[in-house]
């Protein structure tokens, strides 16, 4: 049985004076236990407002959200607040985008962990800071110790990131949501968080959402991937069919875009046209229709379906012919 | 609500952004700059003289000299005379060591003037951030109406109430300020509501009342102790206003500038010295807080970060 398993999941902001705004329509996929899934797409396309809406950390005024969330038979968006506060940090955890700003700047690293220990393991403060100092071990912090008396401006974004992951983790949650995890720090910096976090959680069997716009992250990582365009799932494979042969005309495009290194001299990197700014309404037709090299006059005048086709899911009227992909050795 | 409160509303909310968390930083940067360095200088001569003033005061202040009475007339009150460097006040009493002693009265009306509106605008705008909803609009058109009466005019309303006395005057003062600290506290709450670190021990399932008091309260309270230094000078020059038209302590011996300065106002022409020195020492106390608060002020201001 599924870990988690979001069906038709929606959220429309509305606020007075302005159109609404359907930022997630329709989103369904399950995490089973241990599984690293991702979420791709660019910015924009409504992978933060997911992972939020699953949390239930979206604004309660002005958020509309529609759907099912289910973990483990509960359904979490029911829940009174009470109960995700008893749920969240323990059930679920969440690393954030920015590690500078996510860490509470006047209060101590050792006290930002041991107040989730003491919140959801009965610990003593003697006990949780035994415990908080074997975490940031564990994520790989020297002299854990000291640390625990440092504040988050004594340390480099990469070692705050650690920080944050070692408290997400530290109630050995069942699901990790990790939305754009290494989008702030540098590339080097990046390899060892993501390597970090892969350690993490299949040592742990911890399942894993990975939300990034960035491939080259999911290929390395994820079982599964969800490609998200205008706030709808476009196509979703299994990492290896995907990477193999892209069918939706933007995951091709966001593959052809990454720079190979073992491509002939002289050939040219074709991103992808225009803006999501192009994008037209998914109710008129496919959003992603302004600017696809596929578009035909039907992708202008009917929303395309999430279909299984070719072992994925996949909504388009046009798909990449199979011959023409993208093998995911070349990444 | 009128205009002016409004934008009086919108400036104090204005001033709440930025947060305060690099309140240490700021304060480093603070006394790079000779002005700060000047205000801190005056604001801690100041506090000296009001410790150590009842010890170093060559005369009682609070007892009239004979050899003052002597010669104290309804029309001439004795200048410097050996033993006595500023001469008499208009009941026989050291006018110096009174002007010496006053800085203790009137750091006392000033910081307790103070402390109380920051307390119960802390109150007011510490609830209205932390549960937002109806409760912040309520309380919020409470701040707007007492922000919609010029601030004088409030302390004249509620000292004309109440009795004449110190804690009348201090009462008074303290309104003046509290609707400031609550929009100010409130506003930085509510920025530290949408911020990052508060919605990740969100995320992690801390408590809403450890949210608020170790995750929003501590990062909010930078501006409230800017706003805090500039309203000592405010305090102390609001109070010498109540004393001057007579709303003041109805203790007219005791040795505090603001009262000084609005007992002397009949006597200009007889000995103007009488008015002129509390008066100097006000401004130049208000002038040290307010260089103090302004240059704090600028170095929390996150555009002048470098
Ligand atoms: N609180 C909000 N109110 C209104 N619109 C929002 C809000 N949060 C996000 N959005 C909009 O929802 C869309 C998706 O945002 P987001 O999920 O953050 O994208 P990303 O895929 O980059 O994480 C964006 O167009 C954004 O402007
Ligand atoms: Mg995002």
């Amino acid at each position: 049985m599924a870990l988690l398993d979001v069906r038709d999941l929606g959220v429309v902001f509305k606020r007075k004076g302005t159109r609404p705004f359907t930022a997630v329509d329709g989103v369904s996929f399950s995490v089973e236990p241990g599984q690293t899934v991702g979420l791709v797409g660019e910015s924009g396309s409504g992978k933060s407002v997911t992972s939020l809406a699953l949390m239930g950390l979206l604004p309660k005024r002005g958020a509309e959200i529609s759907g099912s969330v289910t973990f483990e038979d509960t359904e979490l968006l029911t829940l009174s607040d009470k109960q995700l506060r008893d749920r969240r940090g323990r059930d679920l955890g969440m690393v954030f985008q920015d590690p500078l700003s996510s860490l509470n700047p006047v209060i101590t690293i050792g006290l930002q962990i041991t107040e989730v220990l003491e919140r959801h393991r009965g610990m003593s403060r003697k006990e949780a800071r035994v415990e908080a100092a074997e975490l940031l071990d564990r994520v790989g912090l020297p002299d854990p110790q000291r640390r625990l008396d440092e504040y988050p401006h004594q340390h480099s974004g990469g070692m705050r990131q650690r920080v944050l992951i070692a408290i997400a983790l530290a109630c050995r949650p069942k699901l990790l949501i990790a939305d754009e995890p290494t989008t702030a720090l540098d590339v080097t910096i990046q390899a060892q968080i993501l390597s970090l976090l892969s350690d993490l959680v299949s040592e742990t069997d911890t399942a894993l959402i990975m939300i990034t716009h960035d491939l080259g992250i999911v290929a390395g990582l994820c079982d599964n991937v969800n490609v998200m365009y205008g706030g709808r799932i476009v196509e979703r494979a299994a990492r290896h069919d995907l990477f193999e042969r892209s069918r939706h005309p933007y995951t091709h495009g966001l593959l052809q875009s990454i720079p190979r290194l073992n491509a002939p001299r002289g050939e040219p990197l074709t991103p992808i046209r225009g803006s999501v700014s192009d994008n037209i309404e998914w109710e008129q037709g496919c959003a992603f229709a302004p600017r696809c090299p596929n578009a035909t006059d039907v992708c202008w005048s009917e929303p395309p379906e999430l279909k299984a086709d070719d072992g994925r899911m996949l909504r388009c009227h046009n798909p990449v012919a199979l011959g023409d992909a993208v093998t995911e050795g070349a990444l | 609500m009128s205009i002016l409160s409004t934008r009086k509303a919108e400036k104090i909310d204005s001033l709440a952004e930025g947060g305060t968390s690099l309140a240490m930083d700021a304060l480093r940067r603070t006394f790079r700059s000779p002005v700060a360095i000047l205000g801190l200088v005056i604001v801690g001569l100041f506090v000296i003289l009001a410790i150590i003033s009842p010890f170093i005061a060559p005369k009682d202040p609070y007892r009239p000299y004979p050899e003052l009475k002597a010669e104290l007339t309804p029309s001439n009150i004795p200048g410097p005379m050996p033993g006595f460097l500023l001469g008499s006040d208009q009941n026989g009493y050291d006018f110096f060591s009174r002007l010496l002693v006053g800085a203790q009265q009137t750091l006392f009306v000033g910081v307790f003037a103070t402390l109380i509106g920051v307390a119960i605008g802390m109150i007011i705008g510490g609830l209205a951030g932390a549960f937002g909803g109806w409760v912040d609009s309520v309380l919020m058109r409470l701040t707007d109406i007492m922000l919609s009466v010029p601030s004088l005019l409030l302390a004249i309303s509620i000292a004309a109430l109440l009795p004449g006395s110190q804690w009348t005057v201090i009462i008074a003062v303290a309104m003046i300020g509290v609707p400031v600290f609550a929009r100010l506290l409130r506003g930085a709450m509510i920025a530290q509501r949408s911020s990052d670190h508060v919605l990740a021990a969100t995320a992690l399932g801390v408590k809403r009342k450890t949210i608020v008091f170790r995750h929003m309260l501590p990062n909010s309270i930078g501006p409230v102790i800017v706003q805090a230094t500039l309203t000592l000078a405010t305090a102390i020059i609001d109070a010498a206003a109540l004393s001057f038209l007579g709303l003041g302590d109805s203790d007219w011996r005791r040795a505090e500038w603001g009262l000084m300065l609005g007992n002397a106002q009949e006597l200009l022409s007889v000995k103007p010295s009488l008015a002129f020195f509390p008066a100097i020492a006000i401004i130049v106390v208000a002038l040290g807080f307010t260089l103090l608060g302004e240059s704090m002020r600028e170095s929390l201001d996150p555009k002048n970060r470098r």
